[in-house]
């Protein structure tokens, strides 16, 4: 299984092309229009003719549904036609990607609530009428009768039942290696702790939107505002909808952040696609803000049990984990992928002789949840972490001691651990984890900080510092797929069958092909996240464009290249070899003087009527699909130190250091952007951003005055360093994924931080810490 | 609709005659009676920013003021920043300090730091932050709008020195 994985040392050199704009912080091509107004996001998209589409929505969180009245509704100028279930029972349950885990199939969700509504916000009626204030009229005019059910707000309780024979309880995810009982009972000391993160998600500034539009003159069933997966999407809708995938496009515009949560496939996608279909006109849809609080995919909440076994030295023997995920009320798109990459990833960079785990994949009464920038990872690293401090404080070492002593070391590389994750075997593939541990305590002064907040304490301030090592994955497989063409006037043309979240994908696949084939990077037109230029693609998620896309624009742009060079070597009769591209033109390699050759005059050569292709393909133009088995693991470590005000109970991050090995930074610039977006999204997650429920299950969080997202003023300082010391093994570019470290370990590092604050190890047991469990904690040490 | 009510405002310098209801929101009348689509819409409920324009230069929430009250009033949007094609230099700061990510917050970011360096291009570093704490990003986590709006102010005294040059 390793044998593809040859040490780091052995490497050859990164890849290099003669375009030298890999690994340099150019602008974006994206920006142009986004700065303008000129950009294309959901609610820009219009169609003559088109009906907006209204949801009504749950009020209760468990209720039998009796009778849904329209009539009243209906008659209101403008209405089209109002749905409930008994219109849309030909539309079958929205499906889920395939794990390992199966049998999730009844816990799936209809696009409108049959007979029983599960959650407050989910979809029971919906409303087409011309014009979107009246169709919000109307929607506020269909009453439903319902009987309300007790509600279950808690994953750790006793299971409920969901329908008659299936409990609240669809799967249990485990996983075990080595001598876990033994461990245990060998063991100096067992440190255990209760543990457990908040609700909360992406929340990206655009809400979500979907324009579906029947083209009958094609038959072509359009949908827009789409993002992330427009591939299994697509196929999906037409297996929905009994539709052929080749008579269903989508199209992605700009994309308003994504952050797991956009782009997946929701009942309103479906209703919007259905109505076009039915009712001969295109539908537009757009949520709202207290819509998308209740009806977008949560996240996080998790509660675990966890208790490690070390020897005298404090040395992992072995961690046992018991942990109940809140999936809210339905299963959705990811099945139980995030309890699986939770059960996978929570060992990170240290050396585990033995593990536990069940992850209990728990319904509730609450919004759907699915993945959130580092799904799995934000929450298990927030658990481990909080484990080395308790070791640490049990044991009576040092923090950063306890860490060294149990990070897998760079020899150890590449590390197999008898686990998987997504369905793949977990290969940490290469790292120098301490290397880089102690690079990041040089960087942020961690040793004269000491110093400082004895200091600092000492003056009556209340200031600590805190610290978590994390690992991520990247590049989840097994394909993607990129098309490099040249046209007769020399512009250059990648599609991709990847999307774009607004991260930078464009920029950098562009960087990547530019670098490849010795052209203008700012010149190339990227294509992504639309199913009529590409026929397959496996999308825009878990951090994989760079390291999957990237690595097939890598392959497709050398391919272009090589045959640039066979034609153009012919025409300037020398051989491929003495030749290469500057700025576009093949020249030769050497810089001599010398005949030369545009791309444009290339691709002409290789048109379809050139006399010299004579029946072959013609076209400058190459495809090229690049597959993994693995994934790649990028690593890091978060510092922050924080102060308390005594009197609000108010944390305040004054500086934090992210450090983060990602093989090899494309664009550091595009790096460094999502590392600190990432790290500000982590302190939502760790200071601010909760969904709360009252008792009977009613939401209390939304609208942005009570779900509470950073703004510039809760922002620390916030340095990066970027570490390019361990190149991935597994893709020719030696890239590993930036989009997640920036987020994974903010949790784990603002708890260590408080407890520092507050010198009491362990005080920290769940996130968010909001001023109140502060202020509770302070006067418990009064 | 009883309610209609015929108003005239000025876009961007131009004037544009709508007929709305009393209910109609001013970023509905410039997004969809008027066709400007670059104003965004993150919260409807005043929060978020993203729907900041400029109102006889003052920055407001346009989901937060009826079209109707923007009668005669001179509104200014991210459209209009950029003068015969040629960026503003806030809006080519954005570009080169990458401060924006997904974009969506971008227009609502620009209209406030505009009115913000026409307000007061030396603003203090504190004054800045409790200014741009009014608008949530969700992408860039800050850090590069403040550089942008430094950068900015710093392109407009060198243009301003230029000028006065030559």
């Amino acid at each position: 299984m390793t044998d593809a994985l040859a040490p780091v040392k052995e490497r050859p050199a990164l890849a290099r092309g003669p375009g030298k704009v890999v690994g340099h912080a150019v602008t974006r091509i994206e920006d142009g229009p986004l700065v303008r107004g000129e950009g294309l996001f959901a609610a820009d998209v219009n169609f003559p003719r088109q009906l907006h589409m209204r949801m009504v929505r749950a009020e209760l969180a468990h209720a039998r549904i009796l009778a849904v009245s329209t009539d009243a509704a209906r008659a209101m100028p403008g209405v089209v036609a109002i749905w409930t279930a008994e219109d849309v029972a030909d539309i079958p349950l929205i499906p889920f990607r395939a794990t390992k885990v199966r049998g999730l199939e009844p816990y799936c969700q209809p696009v409108l609530a049959r007979d029983r509504m599960r959650y407050v916000g989910e979809p029971v009626a919906v409303v087409f009428a011309d014009d979107p204030y009246r169709a919000e009229d109307a929607a506020e005019l269909v009453v439903v009768e319902a009987e309300e059910l007790s509600v279950l707000l808690d994953a750790t309780a006793p299971l409920g039942e969901f329908s008659p024979g299936q409990d609240t309880e669809p799967t249990i995810v485990r996983k075990a290696y080595g001598e876990i009982d033994a461990a245990f009972r060998d063991a100096h000391a067992v440190v255990e702790l209760e543990l457990s993160v908040g609700r909360h998600s992406g929340v990206p500034l655009e809400t979500r939107g979907a324009i579906a539009r029947y083209d009958a003159a094609h038959d072509v069933l359009e949908l827009h505002g789409t993002a992330k997966k427009q591939h299994w999407n697509r196929d999906e809708i037409a297996r929905l909808l009994g539709r052929p995938p080749q008579g269903v496009h989508l199209f992605e515009g700009h994309v308003g952040g994504g952050f797991g949560v956009r782009g997946e496939l929701y009942p309103e996608d479906l209703l919007v696609c259905a109505a076009a279909l039915r009712l001969r006109r295109p539908v537009k849809w757009i949520e709202d803000r207290r819509e998308h609080l209740v009806a977008t995919n949560h996240s996080r909440e998790q509660h675990h049990r966890i208790r490690a076994a070390v020897d005298a030295e404090g040395r992992l023997l072995g961690i046992d984990d018991v942990f109940f995920h809140d999936q809210g009320a339905y299963v959705r798109t990811h099945g139980a992928r995030v309890v699986d990459l939770a059960a996978g990833m929570l060992p990170g960079p240290y050396r585990l002789p033995a593990y536990r785990v069940a992850g209990h994949f728990r319904l509730t009464n609450k919004t759907p949840s699915a993945t959130y920038r580092a799904p799995g990872r934000f929450e298990t690293t927030f658990v481990r972490e909080r484990l080395m401090d308790a070791i640490a404080a049990r044991l009576g070492l040092d923090r950063v001691e306890v860490r060294r002593r149990n990070l897998v070391s760079a020899a150890e590389m590449p590390h197999a651990r008898p686990l998987d994750a997504l369905g793949t075997e977990i290969v940490l593939d290469s790292g120098d984890y301490e290397g880089l541990l102690d690079k990041a305590l040089s960087r942020f002064g961690w040793n004269a900080l000491q110093g400082e907040l004895a200091a600092r304490r000492a003056a009556g301030e209340c200031v600590g510092a805190g610290l978590a090592f994390f690992v991520e994955k990247s590049g989840l497989g097994p394909s993607d797929g990129v098309r490099v063409s040249v046209d007769a006037n020399g512009a250059v043309e990648l599609v991709s069958g990847a999307a774009s979240v607004g991260q930078g994908v464009e920029t950098a696949l562009a960087q990547i092909c530019a670098e490849a084939l010795g052209v203008d990077y700012a010149r190339i037109r990227v294509v992504r996240g639309r199913t009529d230029r590409i026929e397959f693609g496996n999308g825009a998620h878990a951090s994989r464009v760079t390291v999957m896309s990237g690595s097939a624009t890598w392959e497709a742009a050398l391919a272009v290249r090589a045959m640039a060079l066979d034609t153009a070597a012919t025409l300037l009769q020398l051989r491929p070899s003495d030749l290469t591209i500057r700025d576009g033109e093949v020249c030769r390699a050497d810089g001599l003087p010398g005949p030369s050759l545009a791309l444009a005059e290339v691709a002409r050569r290789m048109g379809p009527n050139s006399p010299a292709m004579r029946g072959r393909t013609p076209g400058l133009t190459a495809e090229k699909w690049f597959w993994s088995d693995h994934m790649a693991y990028p690593y890091g470590v978060h510092l922050v130190l924080v102060r308390i005000d005594r009197g609000t109970g108010q944390v305040v991050a004054e500086r934090y250091l992210v450090a983060n090995d990602i093989g090899r930074a494309i664009n550091p610039m595009l790096v460094e952007g999502q590392i600190v977006g990432g790290l500000a999204q982590g302190l939502g997650g760790a200071l601010l951003e909760e969904f709360r429920y009252d008792p009977s299950g009613q939401p209390l969080s939304t609208t942005f005055a009570d779900y509470l997202i950073p703004t510039i003023a809760e922002m620390p300082a916030a340095d990066v360093l970027i570490a390019e010391d361990a190149p991935s093994p597994l893709n020719p570019l030696g890239v590993k994924g930036a989009g997640e470290g920036g987020t994974n370990g903010v949790g784990a590092a603002i708890a260590a931080a408080v407890d520092d604050a507050l010198l009491r190890p362990g005080a920290v047991t769940a996130l968010p810490v909001v001023p109140a469990t502060v202020r509770r904690l302070l006067d418990t040490l009064a | 609709m009883s309610d209609l009510h015929d108003i005239t405002l000025v876009l961007n310098g131009e004037r544009h005659a709508v007929r709305v209801e009393a209910r109609r929101t001013l970023a509905d009348v410039i997004r969809e009676d008027c066709g400007l689509t670059g104003t965004h819409l993150g919260c409807e409920h005043g929060v978020c920013g993203a729907c900041t324009v400029l109102m006889d230069g003052q920055p407001v929430r346009a989901c937060l003021v009826f079209g109707v009250q923007a009668r005669g009033r001179a509104i200014r949007t991210v459209e209009g920043l950029a003068e015969g094609g040629r960026l503003s230099p806030l809006q080519q700061a954005f570009i080169d300090e990458h401060a924006l990510q997904c974009g969506y917050c971008t227009p609502g970011f620009l209209m406030l730091c505009t009115a913000i360096l026409e307000a007061d291009p030396e603003i203090g570093d504190q004054a800045l932050v409790d200014a741009l704490s009014s608008n949530i990003c969700r992408c860039t986590g800050y850090a590069n709008i403040v550089k942008a709006v430094r950068a900015a102010a710093a392109a407009m005294r060198a243009g301003t020195a230029a000028a006065e040059m030559a």
